[in-house]
């Protein structure tokens, strides 16, 4: 069962443990040398009764891109973290260059040639781009910095794996490419050749993950070795060699990337069939149920609201597409009573809700699945039946006279986990012990249990697994169909392609587009996304 | 300032090892300091107990000093499931007592009405004074705590004067008339019970008080926005509840359980008030009643016990053990810091440890 390798670089990887015994890939490591740079043999990690890693291998040779794919808790983060010395292994071993090594932390894995880009980026936003590439490392010059030496290295390294960034612009002033460009040559001034990136492209525009994609190929083709996280199958069929698949802490198998498909990826990814397309009905649209009429806020900055129209019908779903801070957060928040507007109007039917208190706004008819479910969606630490009631919870039958009523709140939990297949082994078991994609089908189950006339669905899949988002996208166009008006609001452009029935583009507090989904593509989008405004794009 | 909150939150129902575990720890930094004093630790902790147990008159008087722990720890304990701390417990008991003393000396009434009219302006006099902190922390910014230590002082001095204009007994000078003895609250059954020990009707109330905590917690619809707002304030405001409303009511029901106490210290024990320079311990007292007890009813009840017990067997183990007073204060100190210590070591964890639990706890849902 062991993952071996021979002296001709064949790969043959026998794979998990009794869930696909004896099959195995075979592939080419494609003009890499002898030995992988790295091999993780069978790493487990426990955290308490939890195992995140069962025995899992993984091997990496130089040239290589390497995606670990899996879904959202398959535990790709923690074996990376066992990697990069975060977490010690409670069993297997790691090899670099056929030597084994025991990486005791971070510090330990730059010493080894690892690094490691984050999800978040770990920059200094107040420092320059050359100042944060070398911070903690920097070339000296008696006790000073030898600032023109530094900017010299910045910039041959740049040139030579085309990372273009200008050295002397502030964090704070370059766009997020730029800043995932800057943590990228970090890690080669440290001198990595093990590069790992935790899903980079999260936050790029598609332009952006384009780029990326183009520098991973040209640091692979200069010998660098590059571990790709990520549960993207379209970005790991454009650039990746190979593919590693881990579904519940185990792994599913290595298998070469030109030898497969999506469907093939997503089945072992998920462990079961998946269907892409989403059954939508046509789009029959009603009479306009929100008006948002250029609303703006008091304040500046890229995401502020700063004159924002549009409307939504009856039975549409109107999609929001941007990439993150561009004040996405801010419309959310001003359409739900959450934060206040200096000027402009949102009209629910004929009936103005700006500026008004959170409970009369959803008492109006609003629905809302809040951005972030864990501390404005949900009480973590409440029960689970609480938690369904958590903005009826003053109607009767949930008090009465005063006094809160338990049992029909309980009742009511037991209708909305029936109805919407909430698995939960208990109501009374706290919010926080749910899964990701069960805590969201709780939030969905009670928004939609009032029967709202508009539901506002911020990132309604964010962190989720195939199943869950499925489940999702299921009710969104449930409700839809129904006659509900929905804002999806999502940074993943796929998922607004898929459901919307019309898209406007936002960019620093502005809608700069709208266009409907069948006469776009993802590259016009993009391009509006970065600000540039749509031009032969007609008014819907 | 999240980390404070998580902090703070820490404190909330950790279980039942930390509070035992720190109250073993407590009595064995203790018995280390004695023993190097040179005391012999098992002879004063043996006086201790003595002292508190010994006779029905001691254990009436320990019971006696556990009502306003009590009372002032459940206080403290409703303000933090809110997400406050309430360290204004000393000021708004003083306000309670002074209520209690004015209606108690300057209003005539029959018997059982004047006792209950004295309570009842007692209770309300301390949450008024509480709810004012919720007030400057809601409307004004200012931090509860900071505003809170002022109105202490504020109280204090304000009932100094108020007692020495209005109700001053001329040939004592040092306190205020004795109140109509229409609107004592003694418990003639309780103390005969206790060889006189010095137990009044206001001792059960203070235990009528657990359930009453614990009632309006769970079983209203306030206790659930309260603790709404405590467990997660961005929800509770997703949910329409108004925050900074919430935190006034939170501070008047806080301030109410710290002016009964007070209002006890008059009507139920002294008969007087006291002019005073320095606060009765009581106030801080409660705070570490009340995150000894994890913020919870039953846990403050079990708290109040023991510090009642530590600090009224104090004077035994000195008598019989020559050991001093403040020999006690230190064990509750660090019985409190080991409490501290573990709330702050969860806080800090609190990612890593939800997210491990979180993980182990999803996983068994997703088998079942």
């Amino acid at each position: 069962m062991k993952p071996k390798s021979d002296q001709a670089g064949v790969y043959v990887s026998g794979t998990t443990h009794g869930e696909k015994p004896g099959e195995s890939f075979q592939g080419t490591t494609g003009g890499t040398e002898h030995e992988p740079i790295v091999r993780m043999v069978e790493i487990t990690k426990r955290f308490g009764e939890f195992v995140a890693n069962d025995r899992i291998s993984l091997d990496l040779y130089r040239g290589e891109i390497h995606a670990l794919l899996g879904e959202n808790g398959a535990g790709k983060t923690t074996l990376m973290n066992v990697l990069f010395g975060y977490y010690q292994p409670d069993g297997g071993k790691i090899f670099m260059n056929g030597h084994e090594v025991v990486i005791k932390g971070p510090d330990m894995a730059h010493a080894l040639g690892i690094g490691m880009v984050h999800q978040h980026f770990k920059l200094v936003d107040r420092f320059t781009v050359t100042e944060n590439i070398i911070l903690g490392a920097e070339p000296r010059a008696g006790f000073t910095i030898d600032r023109s030496r530094a900017r010299e290295i910045v910039e041959r390294l740049a040139g030579q794996y085309g990372l273009y960034v200008d050295p002397d612009r502030r964090i704070e002033e370059i766009t997020i490419g730029a800043g995932q460009r800057v943590e990228i040559l970090k890690m080669l001034y440290r001198g990595a050749d093990v590069l790992i990136l935790d899903e980079p492209t999260a936050v790029l525009t598609p332009q952006e993950v384009h780029e990326l994609l183009n520098i991973l190929r040209s640091l692979a083709a200069q010998g660098k070795a590059i571990l790709l996280i990520t549960h993207k199958l379209k970005e790991i069929l454009a650039v990746a060699d190979r593919v590693t698949i881990i579904r519940r802490g185990r792994l599913v198998g290595t298998l070469p990337v030109r030898e497969t498909d999506a469907a093939t990826l997503a089945e072992m990814m998920v462990g079961r069939r998946v269907i892409f397309n989403l059954d939508k009905a046509p789009f029959q649209p009603g009479r306009v149920m929100l008006t948002v009429r250029d609303v703006k806020e008091a304040r500046s900055g890229a995401d502020a609201l700063k004159g924002v129209s549009f409307s939504i019908r009856a039975g549409e779903i109107y999609g929001i597409a941007g990439v993150d801070g561009n004040g996405q957060s801010a419309l959310i928040e001003a359409l739900t009573g959450l934060r206040r507007i200096a000027s402009g109007e949102v009209l629910l039917e004929d009936k103005p809700i700006h500026n008004a208190n959170p409970r009369t706004v959803f008492e109006s008819g609003v629905g809302h699945i809040p951005e972030d479910r864990h501390r404005r969606g949900l009480i973590l630490d409440f029960p689970l039946y609480e938690n369904l009631v958590l903005n009826t919870y003053y109607q009767s039958p949930y008090t009465v006279r005063g006094l809160i009523q338990p049992l029909a709140m309980q009742k009511q939990a037991e209708r909305l986990i029936q109805a919407f297949d909430v698995r939960a082994s208990h109501l009374n078991v706290p919010a926080r012990a749910l899964s990701g994609g069960n805590q969201q089908k709780a939030i969905i189950a009670r928004e939609l249990s009032r029967r709202p006339k508009l539901l506002i669905a911020a990132q309604p899949t964010r962190g989720l697994d195939v199943g869950a988002i499925e489940a999702v996208h299921r009710e969104i166009l449930k409700f839809r169909d129904a006659g509900g008006a929905v804002l999806l609001i999502s940074f993943e452009l796929d998922e607004i392609l898929a459901l919307s029935d019309r898209i406007g583009v936002m960019y620093e507090g502005r809608l700069v587009g709208e266009v409907l989904p069948h006469q776009t593509s993802e590259e016009a989008l993009g391009l509006m996304m970065a600000g540039q405004t749509a031009r032969g794009v007609k008014e819907a | 300032m999240r980390l404070w909150d998580r902090f703070l939150h820490s404190f909330i129902s950790p279980g039942l090892w930390v509070p035992f575990g720190s109250i073993v720890l407590g009595f064995l930094v203790g018995a280390i300091i004695m023993a190097f004093g040179g005391f012999n630790p098992f002879v004063a902790y043996a006086a201790l107990m003595q002292k508190a147990f010994g006779s029905p008159y001691n254990i009436g008087e320990m019971l006696r000093e556990m009502t306003p722990l009590l009372l002032t720890g459940l206080s403290v304990a409703f303000a933090f499931r809110a997400g406050l701390l309430n360290i204004g417990t000393a000021g708004q008991m003083v306000m309670g007592s002074l209520g209690a003393a004015l209606v108690g000396v300057l209003v005539p009434l029959p018997p059982i009405v004047h006792a209950i009219v004295a309570l009842f302006v007692g209770v309300l006099f301390g949450a008024l004074w509480g709810s004012l902190v919720g007030y400057l922390k809601a409307y004004r910014g200012v931090n509860e705590v900071i505003a809170a230590i002022m109105l202490n002082w504020v109280a204090l001095y304000f009932a100094n004067y108020v007692i020495r204009t209005a109700i001053l007994d001329p040939q004592q000078k040092q306190r205020s008339l004795y109140v109509a003895s229409s609107a004592r609250i003694n418990a003639d059954f309780l103390s005969a019970l206790f060889q006189n020990a010095r137990l009044s009707y206001g001792f059960l109330l203070a235990l009528l008080m657990v359930y009453v905590f614990w009632f309006l917690l769970y079983r209203t619809r306030l206790g659930f926005e309260l603790r709404a707002v405590g467990a997660g304030a961005e929800a509770a405001q997703y949910a329409g509840i108004r925050i900074g409303r919430q935190v006034i009511v939170t501070m008047f029901l806080s301030g109410a359980f710290s002016g009964l106490a007070g209002a006890i210290e008059v009507l139920g024990v002294y008969g007087y008030m006291t002019i005073s320079t320095v606060h009765a311990s009581y106030g801080f007292d409660g705070i570490a009643v009340a995150l000894l007890g994890g913020a919870t009813a039953l846990g403050t009840l079990f708290s109040a016990f023991l510090f009642a017990v530590l600090s009224y067997g104090a004077a035994g183990m000195q008598f019989a053990a020559d050991v001093p007073l403040e020999v006690s204060r230190v064990v509750m100190a660090a019985i409190l810091f080991f409490v501290a210590a573990s709330a702050l070591v969860r806080s800090l964890y609190t990612v890593t440890l939800g997210r491990m639990r979180r993980g182990s706890l999803e996983s068994e849902v997703n088998r079942s």
